[in-house]
């Protein structure tokens, strides 16, 4: 009997850990996704399906001249020739191209409004439930918000108070038509129309984004934010971002993103192209939190983006910093071209998949000119079933003296069903280079864990704690109050993860 | 892609002549494991740099050179070569391979203990067929990898070495492969397709040294595949030295399979060949294992020396251990990819990748890729990996102490190699690298006999 019962109480000992770790997951698995919602406003949506005639269309709708007409078709008829890339890290459904609407604009577009007054008080509801009160933000935090609602922005501030010191910050599609021969002399630029798959057919059908061109000697009196959002049910977005940062200048570039809850996936492929000239600094941050699909997995966005910066001038500076927690795919690579002598580029990496979700990002960072530098520092948290990837290439070319890279890519895991991979590329041509690539994968250790809960801080706020140190050399190169929502947006997606 | 075809379509024209001419002698299952391996080679083909696992490695040279199979040479193999090759004195056991054809008079195994078995591939098909069998291609895979392929159906020559249950082999056993001209007056290019089985049983321990010669400056293919079935708390150290004529091309699988607490070690010195590739596969079967992988390269002039390492954790509790280094001076172009693969219940896994790269000129070119794909959560894994030059400071301080730029260099360098010819345990050996490295080192005389840096 009392063998019995110690066996009991053994099996019972056994067992309490593992059922108390698998309630903890399966509460933060329940976790609803805190901003889905859907707003409800008829949208002027194209039927499904992608031929020339729907270029033709999206083109006719923005009022856009001839010749960047015929760069989207030549575009789509290059991404005809193209097959999507299978050496990524991902698993996924083929998508149907055919099946995808490529555009859709909020009916309040024919009369654009001219101040928020005049926008649709439902929108507005929309961005007060995301956490962006419009005017609110706009007159507190002094941030000129270019809100992007389905492909056709809404509302721009601050352009008074950007355009006194000739900082140009506008929707795309204005871009187009008010400096064409901006537009037409960088668009393609740093990311060419026949780049890959996802890039060629952003090229062939983007419908807007932002444009910003920062003159000569101008530091931009603020910092810039555009939040993107997908409303329409089965709409890709296809975002286009142009950043321009002329000799001597400097800009803080923020994007963040959040979107409703979907039962189909949503494909979204944009394409980022920043240009720095001498002495110029590109800073661009993004907070990425779209739906990640349910806890099976189904539904989710799939984010393919291309983001790509170009240190055209002397000494110049781009820097990429991202916090990756949504999405059921992401695939993104912001890279740096290190043209010019003496330019720094760097990037800057947390990414977070739980549930199903899968991540295979990282950087490019291909070093030209002679002296250049870059950081690479990529943290990498799987939980559920996540599966997060590091794809990293650093190449040095032959005539690039004196060029160094860091790399630092770390990967946590946090349960025993996700996954951790590393795939670093390292070309080097010139023998006066310096490169060092670290890389460690580990758990959140045992004694760790003992050491906070001695000190009477209970698992949950450990683990929060521990996260957040692992990630902290990322967080700090985040504006201010991005890095307070990014590391609110970690607690929320690890909590009770640990049992 | 037509192209590609006709180059296949040489090998199997050989393949289908070699059939009904020389392949029918062992048994029947060894034929037909040799036309399903043709078979998958013609459905393969040659790989491309459009291959991820052959990015850096572009072996079109191999594929459009037509090679004739290497027949056994009237050329003689001097006592003298015989001598310097085998280390004539340290009592190794040794078997020796001329065109990957055995050549009993040159070999010798009379001290061996009487329980292990070290003899040629041929004679123990003759031997024991159903143990060679029961092993030969069960490790190496053919089925995706087009080289494994080819040497399977090719297959001419190579070694067996079982040593079982409980047995220590005293001695090296060392492996010698020498690479002649077909016949005095001609240079036309051989292909030779050497193949080694090693089996060991549960306890037992062997060294074994692999030794790639050249003679002569002939263009030739040096096909190899070696597989290694590792038994329970075995314990093996397996050795290559590669010195193949630098026109040669080598292209080597070592494919180790690893039992329970079993101990695994390699160390690959790639010194030769125009092209070369070791591939370099270890699947860790058992709990507790020990996987300790090591290589140096020193390629010079238009040489390009490709390390393709995977080491798969299949069970909890296992550790592994790459350590590679290059010195690469001229246009020399090395490739390193070093992946650990951890299954999903291999927990408590401990990896750990290295690489570091010396360049000593502006025209050599490294590409180093250390990947880790991890499915289990309570693991330690890490990789590294450097490419620099010599560090001016430490030139600094050797010239201020007197000692002239070219030594000082060498020193350095020597310095840097040195931490990987410790790996070497064998001295006659570790030596034998010792020597080539410092005959290639302007002033490297000035550090013989220097033992204070080991």
């Amino acid at each position: 009997m009392p063998l019995e019962q110690s066996t009991k109480n053994m099996i019972q000992s056994n067992e309490q850990p593992a059922s108390e770790s698998e309630l903890t997951i399966d509460q933060w698995q329940s976790q609803e996704y805190k901003y889905g919602f859907t707003t409800d406003i008829e949208s002027e949506t194209f039927p499904p399906g992608l031929d020339e005639d729907v270029i033709h269309k999206i083109s006719a709708i923005k009022n856009e001249p001839d010749w960047l007409l015929q760069w989207r078709l030549k575009a789509y008829r290059h991404w005809l020739t193209m097959t999507e890339p299978k050496w990524h890290n991902i698993h996924y459904t083929p998508i149907d191209y055919q099946k995808i609407s490529y555009y859709s604009a909020p009916k309040s577009d024919k009369d654009r409004p001219k101040s928020l007054d005049e926008v649709d008080p439902i929108l507005l509801e929309t961005y007060e439930k995301l956490g962006i009160p419009l005017q609110e933000r706009a007159i507190l935090a002094g941030v000129a918000v270019d809100a992007v609602f389905d492909s056709v922005s809404v509302a721009t501030t601050f352009k008074a108070k950007l355009a006194e010191v000739g900082v140009i910050f506008c929707p795309f599609s204005e871009a187009v038509t008010e400096h064409p021969e901006l537009v037409k002399k960088y668009l393609g630029s740093v990311v060419p129309y026949s780049d890959n798959f996802f890039a060629t057919l952003n090229s062939a059908v983007f419908t807007d984004g932002s444009f910003v061109y920062i003159p000569k000697g101008v530091k931009c009196p603020m910092e810039l934010s555009t939040y993107f959002r997908i409303n329409a049910a089965s709409t890709g977005q296809f975002e286009r971002t142009l950043i321009i940062a002329d000799a001597g200048s400097e800009v803080s570039y923020l994007e963040g993103c959040t979107a409703p809850m979907r039962d189909e996936h949503q494909l979204h492929a944009a394409v980022v192209e920043l240009v720095a000239f001498d002495d110029a600094r590109i800073k661009y941050s993004t907070v990425q939190n779209w739906y990640p699909g349910d806890k099976d997995g189904k539904g989710g966005i799939f984010n393919f983006v291309t983001k790509r910066g170009k240190c055209a001038g002397r000494s110049s500076h781009i820097s990429w910093t991202q916090v990756e927690t949504g999405s059921a795919i992401t695939w993104k690579y912001p890279s740096c071209i290190l043209l010019g002598d003496n330019s720094v580029g760097e990037f800057y990496s947390v990414a977070l998949t739980n549930n199903h979700q899968q991540a295979d990002t990282g950087t490019k960072m291909i070093h030209i000119g002679k002296n250049t530098r870059s950081t690479v520092i990529s943290k990498g948290i799987s939980a559920g079933f996540g599966q997060n990837t590091y794809r990293g290439l650093i190449k040095i070319n032959k005539g690039a003296e004196n060029a160094r890279n860091y790399t630092q890519c770390d990967s946590m895991l946090i349960g025993d069903k996700c996954g951790a991979h590393t795939f670093p590329y390292i070309e080097v041509k010139n023998s006066t280079a310096q490169m060092e690539h670290e890389a460690s994968t580990s758990k959140i250790g045992e004694d760790q864990m003992f050491y906070c809960n001695q000190r009477g801080i209970n698992t949950e706020d450990a683990v929060s704690m521990i996260v957040n140190g692992f990630c902290k050399k990322v967080f700090r190169q985040l504006p201010m109050e991005f890095a307070v929502e990014a590391q609110k947006l970690l607690e929320v997606s690890l909590e009770g993860s640990v049992g | 892609m037509i192209e590609l075809m006709q180059e296949q379509d040489t090998y199997s024209a050989v393949f289908a002549r070699m059939e009904t001419e020389t392949l029918d002698g062992g048994p029947e299952a060894l034929l037909s494991l040799r036309k399903d391996a043709m078979q998958h080679f013609e459905e393969l083909g040659f790989p491309t740099t459009k291959d991820e696992q052959w990015l850096y490695t572009n072996v079109s040279a191999i594929a459009k050179t037509t090679f004739c199979p290497a027949t056994r040479p009237d050329v003689a193999v001097d006592a003298a070569t015989l001598e310097r090759e085998s280390f004539a004195g340290c009592g190794f056991h040794r078997l020796v391979f001329v065109n990957g054809f055995f050549a009993s008079e040159l070999s010798d195994t009379t001290e061996l203990d009487d329980k292990v078995t070290v003899i040629s591939l041929t004679d123990a098909l003759k031997q024991q067929p159903d143990t060679v069998m029961a092993h030969l291609a069960q490790y190496a895979d053919y089925k995706t990898h087009a080289f494994a392929a080819l040497n399977t159906a090719f297959m001419e020559d190579g070694a067996f070495i079982h040593v079982p249950k409980g047995v220590v082999v005293d001695k090296p056993i060392q492996l010698l492969f020498i690479t002649v001209p077909n016949n005095e007056t001609s240079n036309e290019p051989i292909v030779v397709h050497p193949r080694v089985l090693i089996i060991t049983g549960e306890s037992s321990q062997v060294t074994v040294l692999e030794s790639y010669v050249g003679l002569g400056e002939q263009v030739y293919f040096t096909n190899a595949v070696t597989e290694i079935a590792l038994g329970e708390n075995a314990v093996i150290d397996h050795y290559k030295v590669q010195r193949e004529s630098t026109k040669a091309y080598h292209i080597a699988t070592m494919q180790l399979n690893q039992q329970r607490a079993s101990n695994g070690a390699s160390h690959v010195t790639s010194l030769g060949g125009d092209i070369v590739r070791n591939n370099i596969n270890v699947v860790l079967d058992g709990e507790g294992c020990n996987c300790n992988l090591s290589g140096l390269y020193i390629p010079r002039g238009k040489q390009h020396v490709d390390n393709h390492l995977l080491v798969d954790h299949a069970k909890a509790h296992c550790d592994s251990r790459e350590f590679f280094k290059g010195i690469l001076d001229d246009d020399a172009h090395a490739v390193f990819t070093g992946k650990i693969i951890v299954r999903k219940d291999a927990q408590k896994t401990d990896g750990k990748q290295t690489n570091r790269n010396l360049l000593l000129s502006d025209s050599a070119r490294v590409d180093t890729n250390p990947q880790l794909e991890i499915f289990a959560n309570d693991v330690k894994c890490t990789h590294g990996a450097t490419i620099g030059q010599l560090d001016d400071d430490a030139l600094f301080y050797l010239k201020t102490r007197g000692i002239e730029t070219e030594a000082a260099r060498s020193l350095l360098i020597y310095a840097f190699a040195s931490e990987i010819l410790d790996e070497i345990k064998i001295e006659a050996v570790r030596e034998q690298v010792n020597n080539i490295l410092l005959d290639r080192l302007p002033q490297g005389d000035r550090f013989r006999g220097f033992k204070g840096l080991q």
